[in-house]
């Protein structure tokens, strides 16, 4: 890699030990993927994935100490993923146990260095970072040393940013550094599509189900994705955005995509077309019996598979205002009709808290919680890795939540008469 | 016995039990509850991968195409060699993906008495002949011998 005169300085010293090693790590970390230079972070904000005060991942929290004893903070403000405890979401006594002492015993502790290295402001935590409300919005062409894989796919695929699928750590060394190396998807050539996948599904494909696929049929390749825009219009409005939300998540999750063209519909796919394509691309023909055949892989982990559900969560990633709106008026309904007044399940919808605050303005706040349902800023997956927790039959429309965790995985309909009527006969 | 060369991403030298996914390894998924609750053998924990699941991996030579999942993925790998729990060499028969590249290099940079040689671009051909159990020498140079 061919480094400046000034960032070789850096790597040799000048800004410090610490910030040489921060330069030594992205330099490796680019020599590897054959990256041809270092290039600034040109976003206002950076994101982390890292949100959680596990007590056991304390090597985290000494390279962060190391970084802030150095001064070695970060040159942009960031927010970073949700945080791992609510005392708004239902635990037991044990489970409340295990959270606070064994898991996570130094959130509190965790914060502050966050905060000492550039955090937002105190609840800039939610995957979803780039919602309006939160204001972590990259401009298209924006240079970025993010991590969390669905706000990277989101942030490339949606919002045409140029961002890597970093890994917690090395993006705060972006951060620190200012730099990152030149390779991958912040390159042209590594943003063309190596797949033609083809949606021919009678209706409009979940979006959960459709990304999963996707995500594990082409793995970390891009993939450029005819006829999807059928469904989903031409224009990035509100309701696009939130299908393409919860559609990256899923490629992101259940393959390591980071980057995805939607014909006629994503910003680069818009301007260049098929010129996207890379000769000799593979196709994946997507169709009803293809989606069910995905579905129908997944493995039921509980221990009693008929196990009525004790807890359903929503939003992984975040809801968006539009999808808590959508869904207050989905369960209102069936509601209604089932002949119930509250949710029949215990029920978590998950947002960032600038979104719920947004939504709490809203006469629809009011009558979700007459329906029963709980709201929450939580990261289901940290509620679900407690050990009590997991045991437990949850459901969810997820299937991030769905592939690192025991949840069980259903589609919104499925979700909607589980939680409003009991059982699963959508 | 058959020797297979790879490119050196983290140098270094080990003699490991092969253990073998050919699907993606799914880092956060596979190792995160032998972090957080103490299994000293880090026995993987994704429920997706049939090949894997309930496996020790500490101290193992893993072989893969490549990693999935969550971007805590590299962070993963950072606190399993600092808390000595990682496998004894990770081998990809692809390229190296950037969570398992970064978790490597962070190892190499900020923690100062690790060890685990990472080497990548092994091709299909490892992966098709590698089996549970068998044994897996990694030299220096890239030279991964497995018998």
């Amino acid at each position: 890699m061919q480094l400046t005169e000034q960032q070789q300085e850096i790597l040799n010293g000048s800004r410090g030990e610490t910030v040489a090693k921060a330069m030594k790590a992205l330099v490796m970390y680019g020599d590897v993927f054959g990256a041809d230079k270092m290039v600034p972070v040109t976003s206002e904000f950076n994101h982390l994935v890292t949100s959680f005060g596990l007590g056991v991942i304390s090597p985290v929290y000494d390279l962060m100490d190391k970084l802030i004893e150095a001064g070695a903070v970060s040159g942009q403000k960031f927010s970073a993923d949700p945080r791992p405890l609510d005392p708004n979401v239902p635990a037991n006594l044990l489970q409340k146990l295990i959270f606070k002492k064994f898991m996570y015993n130094k959130q509190d502790f965790y914060e502050k260095q966050l905060d000492t290295l550039g955090l937002m402001d105190k609840d800039a935590f939610t995957c979803a970072c780039y919602m309006d409300e939160v204001g972590n919005k990259p401009k298209k062409g924006d240079v970025l040393s993010w991590s969390e894989s669905s706000a990277v796919v989101y942030a490339n695929s949606v919002l045409g940013a140029r961002c890597n699928r970093n890994s917690g750590i090395m993006d705060l060394m972006g951060s620190v550094v200012g730099l990152v190396p030149h390779f991958g998807l912040l390159t042209d050539e590594g943003r063309k599509a190596g797949w033609i996948v083809r949606v021919e599904t009678e209706t409009k494909p979940e979006a959960q189900l459709l990304g999963s696929a996707i995500g594990m049929k082409v793995m970390e390749d891009v993939p450029y994705i005819i006829g999807l825009d059928k469904w989903l219009g031409d224009e990035l409005d509100d309701s696009a955005c939130t299908y393409l939300k919860d559609f990256g998540a899923a490629t992101a999750s259940n393959g390591a995509v980071g980057l995805y063209h939607v014909e006629n519909l994503t910003p680069e796919a818009k301007e260049q077309g098929r010129e996207l394509i890379l000769d000799g691309a593979q196709v994946y023909v997507i169709d009803d019996a293809e989606l069910k055949r995905v579905k129908d892989s997944y493995p039921v982990v509980w221990k009693n598979p008929d196990a009525k559900p004790r807890l359903c969560f929503m939003g992984c990633p975040h809801m968006s205002l539009r999808q808590l709106t959508d869904w207050t008026e989905k369960v209102e309904a069936a509601l209604r009709e089932a002949g119930n007044k509250k949710v029949v399940i215990p029920t978590v919808f998950t947002a960032a808290p600038a979104v719920l605050r947004e939504f709490e303005a809203t006469e629809y706040a009011e009558r979700l919680k007459k329906t029963g349902v709980i709201t929450s800023y939580i990261c289901p997956l940290m509620y679900m890795n407690n050990p009590l927790c997991a045991k437990m039959p949850v459901i969810t429309s997820s299937n991030k939540l769905r592939t690192y965790t025991t949840a069980k995985y259903y589609t919104d309909e499925e979700i909607l008469v589980q939680i409003t009527k009991g059982g699963d006969e959508a | 016995m058959k020797t297979f060369k790879g490119r050196v991403v983290a140098p270094g030298s080990v003699k490991a039990e092969a253990v073998v996914t050919h699907g993606g390894f799914n880092t956060l998924a596979s190792l995160q509850k032998s972090l957080q609750f103490g299994d000293k053998t880090a026995k993987c924990g994704d429920q997706n991968n049939p090949e894997l699941y309930g496996k020790p991996l500490a101290g193992r030579a893993l072989c893969l195409p490549q990693t999935i999942g969550s971007t805590t993925g590299g962070l993963v790998i950072y606190c399993a060699c600092a808390m000595k729990r990682n496998p004894a060499c990770l081998l990809f028969s692809n390229k190296i993906d950037s969570l398992a590249a970064a978790g490597s290099i962070l190892a190499d940079v900020w923690l100062d008495d690790v060890s685990m040689p990472v080497v990548d671009s092994l091709g299909d051909e490892f992966l098709s002949y590698v089996k549970d159990g068998m044994t897996v020498t990694v030299r220096e140079d890239g030279t991964v011998t497995v018998e």
